[in-house]
């Protein structure tokens, strides 16, 4: 206390050659090791349905709507591919170009939320919405665990969906918010935050997709 | 040139706004540390109350002061809140939350505003928990086993079970910010063994919570869709199986019980080598069993499922798995003890909180043995041995560890210090009245009486009474301090840097500190533990 300093500079206490990058991707990171593990518990409690009840699961999935589901599927993976294009012009400082890409890989988003929403109309109205109207086709009694499939179907692709939205959400934050002129680097660590996220909202699907619509189809 | 001027009256964090708006806003560390500490102690008081209505209908066999049912909800009440409002916030959340960036010579968190956003998620959790309790409670117990609690329980399982989700996050967003601050915001010069074995034990928590509190919250959503649709996985009517609840709740729940412990395994590792004048013996087998219980924690949940039908081979594995458990912690034991061998020891209050917790722990561990023994097990499943177990480990060990360092880092958050004989008066009435309402606990359940009923045979009404006196005397030493650490607010002598002539780099900052923590450049210390020569002389006696 005896030297004069100034507050600001004196509590420099993170090392210089960090950059702020490196703190929020990082942190995304561990967020996504969260989400593994909260997506995780799910897929273990799938295993094991599927395993203790194979016909209910193959004749459930057989009723999921494939054409739609892979449509999704071909939906994401191009949003996906505009998230990286946006991540990679934020580090070439292509403000324009990000932007555009940020809001395309939303708007197939939300494109994917309308198809979305579209299959679950068909199958609530075909009554595979599980609980007591619970049926399979015109099967009123369909093997045990088949209901037990749609929970999870529904369970698993609800909570997608909201991460989705979140996703929706961040992405046209970023692209309604410019880099401050100040710190360049900020926006491109926040894009790349974002779009990492993105990534595997759509990584969570690509693992769904299998497992809901595929699994149990041969014939 | 006024920058020494400013430098000298810069105010502290507390004196950094006065208004409400100035706290509920605030992204400051310290003061969103204070906040967590405000509303813990409020949830450990109405846990506190639950339990005390409980003792108190167990002071008689009969069932003669509430109704079955009643009791059913009080002690689940207890459990829900000691558990996710109090306990698992509270090493981390108050003192970490307070120390992490001090002791590793940051600014602040790595994320300031989310570490905010956790404080306001834990009060909604809270005070959905807390509705759920004020319109009838839940009577399914803490654990939430299903198909009772999903099939049959006509209370408020959804209310509670979606206060406990939002809580869950608010634990993640923690553990995230404490991950991340720990890698990239140490000080020039702070090597990751050169980290106070508080923050390693902060570091290994934030991994569990980060990692086993998301498989909570996608099983608190199953259960509450199941209870909602009356369809699902956990409802063996359609072919689900209730065992899967029971793997899925605690593959969480058991490592929860390292998120409480592990960092009261590190205020004690820093409280013991100040008071013994010694430095931390073993410094990197401590780091290593921190890291090492954090990780076989998570391999050791099928031991709450012996009695459950799960495979023989299972419950082998799962036994020998916790048995491995108690390696490290033995290790940790051993190296508290060896650094009180030779040192001069002060039996502050900080000191006495201390040392408690390294005894009843070890009970509490022991007998955790004792559980985790396939054969005995069977006998002491579901009986008071187990409870007696897990408050030995939860309350001997946790809250008797947060207690100590909330007098230990007392001076430095609040630049006050507190009455010294009375903490130690109160140190020693928790300690007596801990021991004297579990102990006798073991005994009863080792005589077979089960927990969770309201009334029980007269044979076992001296233990109960007994334990029933315990816990008024233990109330008392929790009393204790909220009266003498408000008086110590106002009236407690001026608490100067390092009072305790303590090594860490916290103790380099202000007390209490500035927003911004330090007043000058950091300076890692070469040892955070430099208590004997060569170095003692230099490493800040107390001034």
């Amino acid at each position: 206390m005896n030297r004069p300093l100034r507050t600001d500079m004196a509590m420099a206490a993170r090392p210089p050659s960090l950059e702020p990058s490196t703190q929020s991707q990082f942190g995304m990171w561990v967020f996504i090791g969260t989400e593994a593990l909260f997506f995780g518990g799910l897929l273990l409690a799938y295993a094991w349905g599927r395993a203790s009840h194979p016909e209910g699961f193959t004749a459930a999935s057989r009723h999921t709507d494939i054409v739609l589901g892979t449509l999704n599927t071909a939906v994401l993976l191009c949003s996906s591919a505009l998230a990286a294009l946006a991540a990679l012009h934020a580090r070439e400082a292509a403000w324009p170009s990000c932007r555009r890409c940020l809001l395309a890989a939303a708007g197939l988003g939300v494109l994917f939320l309308c198809i979305k929403g579209a299959e679950y109309r068909q199958e609530w109205t075909e009554g595979l919405f599980p609980g007591p109207g619970f049926r399979l086709g015109d099967d009123h009694t369909p093997p045990v665990g088949s209901a037990m499939f749609f929970q999870f179907y529904f369970t698993a692709t609800a909570l997608h969906a909201l991460h989705l939205m979140i996703g929706i959400g961040l992405m046209v934050w970023q692209a309604l918010h410019p880099p401050p002129p100040d710190h360049p680097g900020q926006a491109v660590s926040r894009v790349e935050a974002t779009t990492l996220y993105w990534h595997f909202v759509d990584m969570v699907w690509i693992v769904l997709y299998p497992l809901l619509y595929l699994g149990g189809r041969h014939p | 040139m006024t920058s020494s001027a400013q430098a000298q009256t810069a105010p502290n964090y507390l004196q950094a706004g006065w208004t409400l708006r100035s706290w509920l806003c605030t992204t400051d560390h310290k003061r969103i540390a204070i906040l967590y500490a405000l509303s813990i102690t409020a949830f450990f008081f109405i846990g506190g109350a639950a339990a005390t209505l409980m003792r108190l209908e167990l002071a008689t066999p009969q069932g003669d002061l509430v109704s079955a049912d009643s009791y059913n909800k009080l002690f689940t009440a207890h459990g829900v809140i000691m558990v996710w409002l109090f306990l698992i916030p509270s090493i981390p959340s108050v003192l970490g939350n307070f120390l992490l960036p001090l002791m590793i010579g940051a600014r602040d968190l790595a994320f300031p505003r989310l570490n905010l956003l956790s404080w306001y998620l834990y009060v909604a959790g809270g005070l959905v928990t807390l509705a759920a309790l004020v319109l009838g409670g839940v009577d399914t117990g803490w654990t939430f086993y299903t198909p009772y609690a999903t099939m049959f329980s006509n209370s408020h399982v959804a209310l509670t079970l979606v206060g406990v989700f939002i809580t869950g996050f608010s634990s993640i967003l923690t553990g995230l910010n404490f991950i991340v601050t720990t890698h990239l915001l140490r000080a020039p010069g702070m090597g990751w063994f050169k980290l106070p074995l508080f923050v390693w034990a902060n570091y290994a928590t934030s991994v569990i919570l980060v990692l086993a509190t998301p498989v909570l919250a996608i099983t608190t959503l199953l259960v509450v869709a199941e209870r909602l649709f009356q369809i699902g996985v956990f409802d063996p009517a359609h072919g689900g199986d209730p065992l899967l609840f029971q793997h899925l709740f605690w593959f969480y729940s058991h490592p929860a019980v390292y998120i409480m412990v592990l960092p009261a395994m590190g205020v004690a590792s820093e409280i013991i080598p100040c008071f013994a004048r010694r430095r931390i013996f073993g410094y990197r087998f401590m780091a290593y069993a921190i890291l090492a219980i954090a990780g076989v924690g998570f391999l050791v949940w099928g031991h709450h499922m012996f009695v459950s039908g799960q495979s023989l081979t299972a419950s082998l594995v799962f036994s020998l798995l916790s048995f491995i458990v108690a390696i490290p912690s033995a290790i940790k034991v051993f190296n508290w003890t060896a650094t009180l061998y030779k040192g001069s020891i002060r039996f502050d209050a900080p000191m006495l909180y201390a040392l408690g917790f390294v005894g009843l722990f070890t009970i509490g561990g022991l007998t955790g043995l004792f559980l985790a023994s396939l054969a005995l097990d069977v006998h002491l499943t579901d009986t008071y041995f187990v409870v007696s177990h897990f408050h030995y480990i939860m309350v001997g060990g946790s809250v008797m560890a947060y207690f100590g360092g909330l007098h230990f880092w007392w001076p430095k958050a609040t630049g006050r210090m507190y009455p010294e004989m009375w903490a130690r008066v109160a140190a020693l009435i928790v300690f007596f009245g801990f021991n004297l309402t579990f102990f006798p606990q073991y005994v009863l359940g080792y005589q077979g009486m089960p927990r969770r009923y309201h009334a029980y045979p007269p044979e076992y009404q001296v233990l109960n009474v007994l334990s029933s006196a315990g816990a008024s005397i233990l109330a008392i030493g929790y009393l204790l301090p909220l009266g003498y650490f408000a008086w110590s607010l106002r009236r407690g002598k001026i608490a100067p840097r390092n009072p305790w002539g303590a090594a860490g780099l916290e103790w380099q900052a202000p007390s209490p500190p500035p927003p911004h923590n330090f007043d000058a450049p950091v300076q890692a210390p070469a040892d955070v533990y430099a208590y004997r020569p060569p170095r003692s002389a230099t490493a800040g006696e107390a001034p």
